[in-house]
């Protein structure tokens, strides 16, 4: 139903585009014709092929409308860490001055989007269009044409955060039909360090909505991030997004990606290691249940010599959830003494779940150390009995067991307060699919 | 009083390959019991099958614990009944550590005696009176169940998982391979430490050598799933320089 959301550019050019600025408006017109051009995705495309996603294609889903007023206080089981630390609010695609927690601090510009485009920050126009993030997929095409806001962040060379910024997107109750394109765009000056942390929350827990969201990270030369992307939409929404980052030489950059909701959730991240020295360090954690379908695709590439990636992917599903994970690793014929480590796992707690996983090693380059590993199955039997032995009943144990699966990527969060947040989150998760398994006997 | 533990005419198989063929035993409180045997005779299967693992079926004969026949109940139960197998190959959990796994399986112990659960502070206590008896300290603690363990670690773990948990009938799986003099030293040690008039040993062991530390009074011959000779413990000697040959009239497959 592509007419759909061409008429939706259409309308959307005709009233609101025309307070835009002219390069805003050219970037969103070369958008909806990528998008005209490639339609969604389909089932014989390589990179949809075990992601089915006609639900999503089928409905037509609208621009939010005017939120659901939401308080400080529906938002806090969603925050890490103290509450006067820095946070951008969007609430239902909308920026939300209220909920929003801007200090100032040395070096940081952080600024919504739709204030950033309307007051023109010198960079933002040749940033954005240099975002390769908008071309990846339809849906971040999708993303360029119709996105009204999001997050623009900048921190200048030398400059350190000492706490995370937490860029939250939530959707409200009642927020059915709809969908939301955040555009979130992260530059870190030279030598500097910052953790982000970006969340996807949906209030209700079972509205049908949509979120569709494009990020791009730049690291300069020397920079360290540590990002931390937190997905836990309602799960019957869908969720699509795509991370794009490059880095310089000498930069660290560490993922964490968390996905937990959504009927639908494809997340695309792309690395790019673009100058020698740098190292990008990809963990991801999911889990499905009840028919979920939880979608992993990233892609690393290798674009210079001495350059280290390594990267971890878990998964735990029940139910009749599916995974797909899909890693490529893509080694440029200059960039030898590449180091590339690609694990991903899986944990199928039923016979019903099941997972695609495939690792793609395109290797140009003969001075490499490549290696990837997968592993599907279930819960080790004899781990299992070993702790019954101990006096631990049955059920027990196969929760420990699945906790200690997750732990070993949780652990990898460095931020304290996320993690014991996130390992809440997952002990609730563990016991009530245990509920559920117990009501259903 | 029953017996703490008597096995009569055990048979176990796995898949539908029979491994114990007719087993009988009986162990009192107060005893030490020593199983020896050729490899592959079916002593881990026998150890094993009385904790209850869920890959050996019984196909014949009774397991009575207690005088309660616990064929039917889930290794868990019986463990909480007080039966503990120190295994032969201890197993890796990486996520857990060893202190959230003992104090849960503590716990548990207790739940299942009608008990409130130990408080954290007073568990430390009894962790820390527990690792001296293993020579051990409390960094052991915060790493994971045997992960990255040397062998002679993951014994030693066995034995501080069992100085824990108290069992009646302990379950001693070749403690004693792959250990040097000094670990060896300190397995028999904790072994002799907790041993009661009201509980029972039974060790099972290739070599005569835990045998000069952990004395037995009863020892067992087991080949081909059958106990074929038992003795006092002058039959370990007897078997350390004879070999099992001349017992089971076939040459030891190594
Ligand atoms: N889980 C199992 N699956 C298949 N065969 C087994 C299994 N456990 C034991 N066996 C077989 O049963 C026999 C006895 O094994 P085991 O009890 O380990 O002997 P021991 O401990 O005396 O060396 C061996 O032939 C072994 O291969
Ligand atoms: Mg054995």
């Amino acid at each position: 139903m592509i007419e759909h959301y061409l008429r939706e550019y259409e309308v959307a050019a005709a009233d609101g585009g025309a307070t835009a600025p002219g390069w805003f408006r050219s970037l969103q017109a070369d958008a909806i014709e990528l998008f005209r051009a490639s339609g969604f995705p389909g089932p014989k495309d390589e990179e949809w092929r075990f992601t089915p996603i006609a639900p999503l294609v089928r409905a037509t889903f609208r621009p939010a409308g005017s939120a659901t007023p939401v308080g400080l206080t529906d938002l806090e089981p969603f925050l890490f860490g103290r509450l006067d630390w820095p946070r951008l609010v969007l609430v239902d695609g909308r920026f939300s001055p209220e909920l929003s927690q801007l200090p100032s601090i040395a070096g940081l510009a952080i600024a919504n989007l739709a204030s950033v485009v309307k007051s023109g920050d010198g960079d933002l126009a040749s940033d954005l269009a240099e975002a390769s993030g908008r071309t990846v997929t339809p849906f971040a095409s999708l993303n360029a044409a119709l996105g009204m806001d999001g997050t623009v962040l900048r921190l200048a060379s030398d400059s350190v955060m000492e706490e995370p910024v937490h860029l939250v997107h939530v959707t409200t109750p009642g927020s059915d039909g709809t969908v939301t394109h955040p555009r979130l765009l992260v530059v870190i000056g030279e030598r500097a360090r910052a953790q982000v942390i970006e969340s996807y929350v949906g209030l209700g827990s079972e509205g049908c909505y949509w979120t569709n969201v494009v990020c791009d990270v730049r690291l300069s030369r020397g920079a360290w991030v540590e990002h931390t992307r937190i997905q836990r939409e309602s799960e019957s929404a869908y969720h699509t997004g795509v991370t794009e980052i490059r880095q310089e030489a000498d930069s660290h950059y560490r993922s964490f990606s968390f996905a937990i909701g959504g009927a639908i959730a494809r997340h695309d991240l792309r690395s790019r290691l673009g100058g020698s020295g740098a190292e990008a360090l990809l963990y991801g954690l999911y889990f499905g249940r009840g028919d979920q379908l939880v979608d992993n695709h990233t892609t690393i590439f290798h674009d210079q010599p001495d350059c280290r990636s390594w990267e971890v992917y878990k998964g735990i599903l029940t139910d009749r959830a599916h995974g797909v994970f899909n890693g490529k690793i893509i080694v440029q014929p200059i960039a030898q003494k590449t180091d590339a480590k690609q694990t991903n796992r899986a944990l199928l707690l039923s016979d019903t779940a099941k997972i695609d996983t495939k690792p793609q090693l395109e290797i140009f380059a003969d001075d490499v150390k490549c290696t990837h590993g997968a592993t599907v199955g279930n819960l080790d039997p004899l781990a299992r009995f070993y702790l019954t032995s101990r006096g631990i009943p049955d059920r027990v144990a196969g929760e420990l067991l699945t906790y200690a699966f997750a732990a070993e990527v949780l652990n990898e969060i460095s931020a304290e307060p996320v993690r014991t947040v996130l390992d809440r989150l997952i002990h609730g998760r563990l016991a009530s699919d245990r509920l559920e398994a117990h009501d259903a006997r | 009083m029953a017996p703490l533990l008597e096995i009569i005419d055990l048979r176990a198989s796995v898949g539908d390959k029979p491994i114990l063929k007719g087993v009988d035993l009986v162990v009192n409180r107060g005893e030490v019991h020593a199983i020896m045997g050729p490899n592959g005779s079916g002593k881990s299967t026998l150890v094993q099958a009385i904790s209850g693992h869920p890959a050996y079926t019984i196909t014949g004969g009774s397991i009575r614990f207690d005088g309660v026949d616990i064929g039917e109940i889930p290794p868990e139960e019986r463990a909480q009944a007080g039966i503990f197998l120190a295994f032969q190959y201890p197993v890796e959990i990486p996520g857990v550590t060893n202190a959230y796994f003992l104090r849960a399986a503590y716990n548990e112990m207790r739940k299942a005696r009608g008990l409130e659960e130990m408080d954290p502070i007073d568990f430390i206590d009894l962790l820390e009176e527990k690792l001296k008896l293993v020579e051990w300290g409390p960094e052991i603690m915060r790493r994971a169940v045997n992960a990255g363990f040397s062998g002679g670690e993951k014994k030693r773990n066995e034995i501080l998982q069992m100085a824990v948990l108290e069992p009646k009938l302990a379950l001693l799986d070749e403690t004693d391979s792959g250990l040097d003099i000094d670990a060896l030293r300190i397995v028999a040690k904790g072994v002799n430490a907790l041993k009661r008039p009201d509980n029972a040993y039974v060790v099972v062991t290739h070599y005569q050598r835990l045998l000069d530390h952990i004395i037995p009074d009863i020892v067992h011959v087991l080949a081909d799933g059958q106990l074929i000779k038992t003795g006092g413990k002058e039959l370990a000697f007897e078997l350390e320089a004879r070999g099992y040959e001349w017992l089971t009239g076939t040459p030891e497959r190594v």
